[in-house]
Formats: structure tokens, sequence, C-alpha cells
């Protein structure tokens, strides 16, 4: 009896020791999971190269290096300079949410796509576009905003009036414009040696976000401003900027910034092509090393394995702590380009194809 | 007792002349007493007087018929059963469309030059609200369930979307080039825009027009039905069932030279077909027969029986009538293209009618049994027998002739009736104020203005030229351009291929011709016109006399592009610098032959003078050009002589690399773009 007794003792002192001990091991928190699809030549995509993705509906347009290829009810439709692309290398899409408009960014020029058909090709010798490499373009009311390799500009739809915005008239130190922006309020651009641009839509006025250690490839004032000038894309959303570059990201509400670096978050690298936000605390951030999801607090990454090839999904909690989840499908390329909604889903352009993330709800 | 007799039945005949006269003016003046209609500031783009009817329409329940008037810029509202008028609404310059609501309650105006909308109320039949809408609206149609108002702008080349209830608007569809006219399908689903100009396409190649399709659940654009080879696009029309859509166009052959006079000329006037009754392809079909044409197909309506077609045509000053079973059977029978085919026609236009000059707008009564046609530069309305195809009556609409024969004491019964069978009804008291304002000119005055329309008349009209195909105005559409380049003959095939001159602004522009081989108008539409184009014969001195005035008078276009009261923005003022500039970036002196306003001098930019900026082609005989006028260069895309620099930019980013044409390669991106700014605003 005495000793059933003590074995009773001793499995409760067990339990009281060991329990906090499991409580170290914590479950990893919640992120979304997903089922990719890939899309590349091998069944229908006109080029595994895809710089930019825009989801219009039940619509998907995929700007490739080899023209902009269109998925529609399980078909692929491509575009090309024989159907009036201005560049066969696609590298921005925007949707004008009103009309239904595609605006089609390329190496040599913007397309204008509406009711099927490309009606519109813009250049810097047929039109006011400022250069014909147009990294970004972004749609806001009767406004078309344009982020090129010589600047930014804005096409007013009802007049046909162009504005060029370079270093002469705007306090951007280079003019190599990455990515744009527009909100009613505002619009920013990530200009490329020159941090964020800001143009506020109700003053007029301009200004300028720069890295407060300018350009040093070490964070000598973490969380104090933008973390590098070299910006590569920004995404404005409920009012948060979301801001990538080559060494690192960072949010800004308007007074506090807040930057991330591999070493404490969850980004798989520093080197950031495009981000975009889902909301004021959410974000995906495409880096050469695989896709990121930031949840205000945690961290998901999605990539093929960098040296085996497998696919993987990694999960870094608020505490740093990282689990690596069990899957079987994978982004097509750990080189991402870009990316968008559907729904749950996500649509992402790698350097090696087109990836759909189908959502799969967890138990 | 004969010279008695003769004073005897002479002396009656004086005084009911007299009295006639007398009773016109007092029924003039009692008129004028009694009615209350608003008057509008004499406007510019009207030929003072006229009423100019383009578009009819009748009310829902067929009670009555309104009248849209463009050069008084009116909507008349008559009686749609005895066509007495019931009230005259003054709206805005230049009205080109309108619209009634589904319900019939508001009455929408598309006023052209003013850039309005104009909101009427059609139980007051009084305008109770004008919103403000994009450049030249020239159409609008409201969208199912009153939800949204669409309206064709010719100049910005979109369809606004505006919120019915209050005209704000929503958003701007792009559109093509020249939007002008919408139909609903008859389930409303569908709204079809048509384009007076074509689409910009290389240089020498065919034209290409569209007819822009929206989804009106969602305002957006779903599709763009290409027209291949047209420019100049009007009406279009629909079967009751919606099953075949049918499209009033130009076929210009503007790619040989106008000594091809086979397949239709200069210009073929054709329909294109769309639709499931046709295998949902476009099928183009001539109207023209082989030795007449059906110029400038414009007005389009379709019996709800599907039994008959018909297309109002300009040029021609008639209504083709067409078999709607005898064309589907023939096209269903034949293979494309049947559009080359000139006979083709014969196994489906069953009738021409004549009507009056410039027919325009068509409408149907509420049960089909009269086809109403708005004569523009008659001043009438050609009412028409559906069952027989003849005219019954004719509907006058005072204007200025009335008051010429009012003047005179003369005619004034004749003129200013309502004319039909067994009905007379003297329309005097209908004179508005306008008209007033036209009374009050003096007899020169009214000469003038009668010798405009005269020439008006002429411009539009084909019954000069070879099998009556063409007139000023196919390629000078609604008196501007057609967006084309066109290869006249005498001097050699293939050569001096020349871009069409926008007509508005060219007063006081002499010399004419891009060669300035004219010296002036009369030379420019007479002797060339007539040697060249016509063919068969030339004008008398008075028409060619009117005709010249008629394009003398053309006022200028409103200019969209600067702020209000003609203030320049900041870009534009940065332009204006550069255009004014006597020293380029380098700080380096710009020759003075060098400078934008030296040959772009004076208030209509141009010097008048020859000169060579370096665009001399290799099937040009000659590099000099005279210098054409900046007015409305915004609209007048393709640019130089032969139309090949597509953009303004072109000018001067492809076609000056030496600076011929003004020293311009010193200027940055940015300060080109301001100058092109600038220009848009001369």
């Amino acid at each position: 009896m005495r000793g059933v007794f003590n074995k009773i003792w001793l499995a409760a002192a067990f339990a009281a020791v060991a329990a906090p001990a499991f409580a170290a091991a914590p479950q990893p928190p919640r992120m979304p999971h997903y089922r990719f699809v890939n899309y590349t030549t091998a069944n229908g995509l006109p080029n595994n190269h895809v710089y930019s993705v825009l989801v219009d509906g039940s619509r998907i347009w995929a700007g490739t290096d080899d023209g902009l290829a269109e998925y529609e009810n399980g078909k692929w439709k491509t575009y090309t300079t024989k159907d009036g692309l201005a560049q066969q290398a696609v590298l921005s899409l925007a949707l004008d949410k009103r009309t239904g408009d595609v605006w089609v960014g390329t190496m040599g020029g913007l397309n204008r796509i509406s009711g099927g058909r490309i009606i519109a090709t813009y250049t810097q010798l047929n039109s006011g576009l400022s250069n014909d490499i147009v990294y970004g373009v972004s749609v806001e009311g009767e406004n078309v905003w344009v982020a090129t390799a010589a600047g930014a500009c804005r096409l007013n739809l009802n007049t046909g009036q162009w504005s060029i915005y370079t270093d002469s008239n705007t306090p951007m130190k280079e003019i190599w414009v990455y990515g744009v922006s527009a909100a009613p309020d505002k619009v920013y651009f990530a200009v490329w040696g020159s941090g964020l641009i800001e143009y506020n839509q109700q003053t007029k006025l301009w200004d300028i976000y720069e890295d407060p250690d300018h350009q040093l490839e070490i964070v000598l004032f973490k969380n104090q401003g933008l973390i590098h000038d070299i910006v590569s894309s920004v995404s404005y959303v409920d009012k948060i900027v979301w801001v990538a570059t080559y060494f690192g990201d960072s949010r800004y509400d308007g007074r506090y910034w807040h930057n991330f670096l591999t070493k404490d978050s969850g980004l798989p690298s520093n080197f950031t092509n495009y981000v975009k936000g889902v909301d004021a605390n959410r974000a995906w951030f495409c880096t050469d090393k695989g896709l990121a999801y930031y949840d205000g607090a945690n961290w998901a990454v999605y990539t093929p394995s960098l040296t085996t090839g497998k696919p993987e999904m990694w999960v870094r909690d608020a505490q740093g702590h990282v689990t690596h989840i069990p899957v079987t499908t994978a982004p097509a390329n750990n080189y991402m380009l870009g990316i968008d909604f559907q729904g749950r889903d996500i649509w992402v352009a790698t350097a090696g194809g087109l990836s759909h993330g189908i959502f799969e709800p967890q138990p | 007792m004969n010279r008695t007799g003769r004073s005897g039945r002479g002396v009656p005949a004086l005084r009911v002349a007299a009295l006639a006269a007398l009773i016109a003016v007092l029924l003039f003046m009692v008129s004028w007493r009694v009615r209350s209609v608003h008057a509008a500031a004499p406007q510019t783009g009207a030929i003072l007087g006229y009423a100019s009817p383009v578009e009819l329409l009748f009310s829902p329940d067929g009670a009555r018929l309104y009248v849209l008037c463009q050069d008084s810029g009116e909507v008349r509202v008559l009686n749609a059963t005895t066509y007495a008028p019931i009230k005259t609404i003054a709206v805005g310059h230049v009205p080109r469309g309108f619209f009634l609501s589904s319900n019939g309650s508001r009455l929408f105006v598309a006023n052209s030059w003013d850039d309005t909308i104009s909101v009427i109320d059609t139980r007051a039949l009084k305008v109770v609200d004008t919103w403000h809408v994009g450049m030249e609206p020239s159409s609008v149609v409201e969208g199912p369930a009153g939800k949204y108002l669409y309206v064709a702008n010719r100049i910005s080349n979109d369809v606004a979307v505006l919120n019915a209830r209050n005209g704000a608007e929503v958003k701007r569809l792009a559109a093509g080039r020249g939007a002008s006219y919408m139909t609903l399908s008859p389930n409303r689903s569908r709204l079809y825009v048509t384009h007076v100009y074509p689409n910009p396409t290389p240089s020498r190649t065919p034209p290409e027009s569209e007819v822009t399709v929206i989804d009106t659940a969602t305002a957006e654009v779903v599709n763009r039905i290409p027209l291949h080879s047209i420019a100049g696009v009007f009406h279009l029309a629909f079967t009751a069932d919606g099953r075949l859509g049918v499209v009033a166009e130009l076929y210009p052959k503007n790619l040989v030279p106008m000594t091809q006079v086979e397949h239709g000329w200069i210009f073929e006037d054709t329909l294109t077909l769309f639709g499931p009754d046709v295998g949902n392809k476009t099928v183009e079909v001539p109207l023209d027969d082989l030795d007449s044409f059906a110029a400038r197909p414009f007005g389009v309506a379709i019996t709800p029986d599907n039994s008959r077609i018909y297309v109002s045509c300009g040029g021609s000053e008639l209504v083709t009538v067409i078999s709607l079973p005898h064309l589907l059977r023939y096209v269903h029978t034949h293979r494309a293209p049947i559009v080359y085919n000139l006979a083709a026609s014969g196994h489906y236009v069953i009738n021409r009618i004549p009507v009056g000059h410039d027919p325009r707008g068509v409408a149907l009564s509420p049960h089909w049994r009269r086809l109403l046609v708005a004569n523009r530069l008659d001043d009438t309305i050609s009412v028409i027998d559906t069952h027989t195809n003849k005219i019954v009556s004719t509907i006058h609409l005072a204007g200025s002739k009335n008051l010429w024969s009012l003047h005179f004491g003369l005619q004034m019964f004749a003129a200013m009736t309502v004319s039909s069978p067994g009905k007379r009804r003297c329309a005097a008291c209908h004179i508005d104020a306008r008209h007033r304002n036209a009374k009050r000119m003096n007899l020169s005055g009214i000469k003038e203005a009668q010798a405009l329309r005269r020439g008006q008349q002429a411009f539009y009209s084909t019954r000069y030229s070879f099998h009556g195909g063409d007139a000023c105005a196919n390629c000078h559409i609604d008196s501007t351009f057609d967006g084309l380049q066109w290869d006249f003959e005498p001097d050699g095939l293939g050569r001096n291929i020349v871009d069409v001159m926008e007509l508005e602004d060219i007063r006081d522009t002499a010399p004419y011709d891009w060669s300035g081989v004219n010296p002036n108008l009369p030379t420019q539409c007479g002797p060339r016109t007539e040697l060249f184009m016509w063919r068969s014969q030339n004008y008398g001195v008075r028409t060619l006399a009117d005709i010249t005035a008629y394009i003398n008078s053309l006022p200028p276009r409103p200019n969209r592009w600067h702020l209000p009261g003609g203030k320049l923005t900041p870009a534009q003022e940065r332009g204006q610098e550069i255009f004014d500039r006597t020293a380029d970036d380098f700080g380096k002196p710009i020759p003075l032959t060098n400078r934008c306003n030296f040959c772009h001098s004076g208030p209509l930019g141009t010097d008048h003078k020859k000169f060579d900026v370096g665009t001399k082609g290799r099937h040009d005989d000659s590099g000099l050009f005279v210098t054409p006028s900046l007015a409305d260069i915004a609209l007048t895309a393709p640019y130089l002589h032969n139309g090949k620099a597509a953009t303004l930019e072109e000018i001067w980013t492809i076609y000056n690399p030496h600076d011929q044409h003004g020293r311009t390669n010193d200027l940055t991106k940015d300060q080109l773009n301001d100058l092109i700014d600038y220009l848009r605003t001369r």
C-alpha cells in the first residue's frame, strides 16, 4: 500500500516538475496553409520568369518574360507584341477596379487593356511617359501613376495630360523608381537609392523618407526610420506603408517605423523584391529566398528548399520560436517577385513559374 | 372692260396677299407676347435662326414627339398625332443626342459644346438640372433601373458613367475615338457605343473602328467589336429580339488613289451586321447601288416584326429601305466579302425614299405605322408611311427661311405650316426666342443666314459628285476631319499623300492645301474639288460662294485644355515659355526661323508661309509645306502633312531628328510634355 502511495506521489511530483518543461515547447501559431499548384511552360505559361501577377476576379494575369499571360476557366491566353503589347517582358500590372481595365508595365512602355483588347500603348516617344521601362503602375481615381527607370509620372485619364516627377521637381535624389502605390490621400514611390517618396494628394506636397544611417548595410538606428535607401517596392494600405528594400523591410504608420530583418523577424532573406500589405497589420514579402507572411506577430515562410528543392514551410512566433511544418507542395521557385490575393488563395510570381496557393483550412 | 376686268381681278388678289401678310404679322406679334420661352444668348456653332433637327423621340405613351434641334439649341415638343407644337425648351449649345428615361419622366440632352447634360422634367417641360460631363458629350443613355446615366464624350473618347439621380460622375470607360452614339440592347443588358473617328493605326494601314460593348450590370467594357477598314460609324439598331445588330458606317478607300472607282469609289456606304442571326460574326454589306450611292448612312430603325430596316442617308438625302428577310437570305447564301459587290444591294434594298437635306435621326412611331426622319438642313421632318414607304406629310419647323418669308409677307403659311393631306396648321405662334433674334436681323443678315444654310446644304450633299458618291462632309465629318490620309492623283499615283485637315478654324489660314497651291477657299473648294473629287459637274458660282461662306462661318470649337477664362496651368505656362524661347537649354541662341513662334505666329498659329521642316518623304515631290494652324491641335491626330506622326510627341521625338521642325532636341522629357500641354490650349 505504501509502495502504491509512493508511486502516486512520485508521479505527481514528476508531473509538477515536467509540466513547465512541456510548456516551454509551445504549439506553433496557426498560420495559413496552402496547397501550391504551379504553372510553367509545361502547362501553358509562355515563360517561367514571372515578374508580376494580378488577380482580376476569376481571371489571373501573369506578366512574364515572354508576354502577358491570362488564365481563366482553366485556359491560358498570351498577349504578345503582335497583339499590341509594348514589349514582351511584362514587369508590372495594375487593375482599375472601377472600370475593370488592366494596366500593363513592360520593358518597352505601358499598355492599357480594356474589353479584352490592348487599346492603348504609351511609350516615351509617342506620349508623355517618362521612360519605357515601367517597373510599377498603380491606378487611383482618374490618374494612372507610373514608376519608371527615369522618374515617376502620372497620366490623367480625363484630360490625357502627363506629369513627370524626377529629381528636378520632387525630393527624390535618384530617378530609378521601382514601385508605386496610390491611394486617394497619398501616393508612395519606391525609389532605388533614394528611399521612400511621398506625395500628398491634398496638399500637393512631397516628402522623402530615408535610411537614417544612409545606405550602410548595417543598421545603426533600428526602428528610427526606413531600413535602407535601396527601396524595391511599396504598398500603402489602411494608411500603413509597407516598404521592401534589398536590405530588410519596414512598416510605417505615419509616426513610427518598424523594421524587419532576418535576425529579428521571420524574413527568410533581407533581399526583398516585392511587398504587398493585406491590411494595417498583415503583409506578404517576396524575397530571394522564399515567400514570407507576417500576421502582425508571427511569420510563415513558404519556399522550395534552397538545397534540396523540397517543399518547406516554417513558422516563427512572436518569441522567435521556429517550427518547421511538414508540407508536400511549395511555390515554383524560391525567388519571389510578386503576389496577389484571390479570396483566401494567393497567386505568386516566381522566377520559376506562377504559383497558385490554394488555402487549406487546418483542423 | 378688259382693263377693268384685269383691274378687278388684280385688286382682290392684292388684298388677299396684303391680308395674309397682315394676319401673319399679327400672329407673330401675338405669339411674341404670349410665348414665354427663355431667350438664350446667340451661340457659337449655330447658324442663327435655324433649328436643324437631328434626333427624334416618341414619348412612351406615344402622345408626344420630341425633336432635338442642334443649331437653335432646343428640344421642340410636338403632339405626336397632329405634330402641333406644344412647347420649345431651350437647352445647351449644339445638342447632339437625347434620351428618355424608361418611365418617360425625364429627358436627358447631351449638349456637345457646353459639355453638359440638360435634364428636362417631361411633366413640367422645363430644364430642371444641368450636369457637367466630359469633353463634347454627344449622346446619353439611361441604364437599367435608372441607376446609371451613360454619356458618350466625342473628344475625350470615353463614356462617362454618371449617377442617374444627381449626375455625379462615377467613372469613365475608355471607348474608341470619337465616341458619339449609343444604343441599348433590347434586354438592356448591354450598351453599344459607336464612333465617328477611327482608332489610331499605323500610317498607311487600313482604318480600324470598333463598337464598344458595355455591360450595364457592372458598367464595365466587356467587348470591343472590331470594324475593319471602317472610319465613320454612326447609329446602331437592334431587331426586337436582339438577335441582329445593324451599324451605319462609312468604308473609305483612302489607301488607293482616287482613280480607283471600282467597288464603291472613294467611300462606300455600308452596314455592319452582327449577332446570332449572322452567326455571331460581323458581316459588312453595301448600301450603294452600282450607279448611285446611299451616301453617309446615319440613322437606323428596324420594324419590330423584323421586316424592314430604314437607314437615313445624309449625303444622298434619302432613306434606304431594306427587306430584312432578303438581306439575311443574301448574307446566308453568299460568301464574304459581300461588301465589294455593289450588285448585292439590289437583292435587299427595296426602296430609296427621297427626303430633305441631310437626314439624320429616324424614329418609328409607337405602332410603327410611321417613320419620322429629321432633315437637319431643311428644318423639316419627313413623315413616311411604313406600309407604302411614301412620304405622307412634312413637318416644318420654324427657321430663318420662314423669317425671310415673313419679312416680305409672303409664303407665310406655306413655310410655317404643318402640311399633310387634309391638314393645314399655322405654326407662326411657335416662333421662339432665337427666331426673335433672327427677326431682329436686318435684310442683309437674313440673306447671309440663308446663304450660309445653302452653303451648309451643299457641303453636306453628295448631289454634285459622280453618282452622288460623296461630299465635303464625308471627309470633314460634322465639318471637322476624318483622321485619314488620302492620295489625290493629280500629282501622280501614290504620291503626295496628305492628311485631312480640321475644317473648323480654317478661316483666314490661306493658302490652302498642304502644298499651299490654292490661294483661297474658292480655289480650294471649287476647281480642285470639282476636278479631282466630284468629277461630274462643277458648282455654280453662287453655290461655291455659299460653301466658302459656310466654311468661313465655322466658329472656333471651345478649347477644353486650358483653365476657365483661358488661364494656363503652371505646366502650360512653362510650355508657353518654351514656345516663345529665344535660346536653347544650353543658352545658345535659337535662330529666328527655328523658333516655334516664328512659323506658328499670330492668333491662329500660322505665318501662312511654306517651310521645310524636314518631313519630306520619298513619295513627296517637295518638302515645303504650309505652316498649319495650331487651332484645335489637340483633336486632330495624326500629325504632319502625311499623318506620319501618330501623336504630338512623335512630331519631335521621331520626326525632328535634325531640329528642322524647331529646336527641340535639347528639351528634356518633362519640358516636351510642358510644350505639348501648352499647344493643346491653342
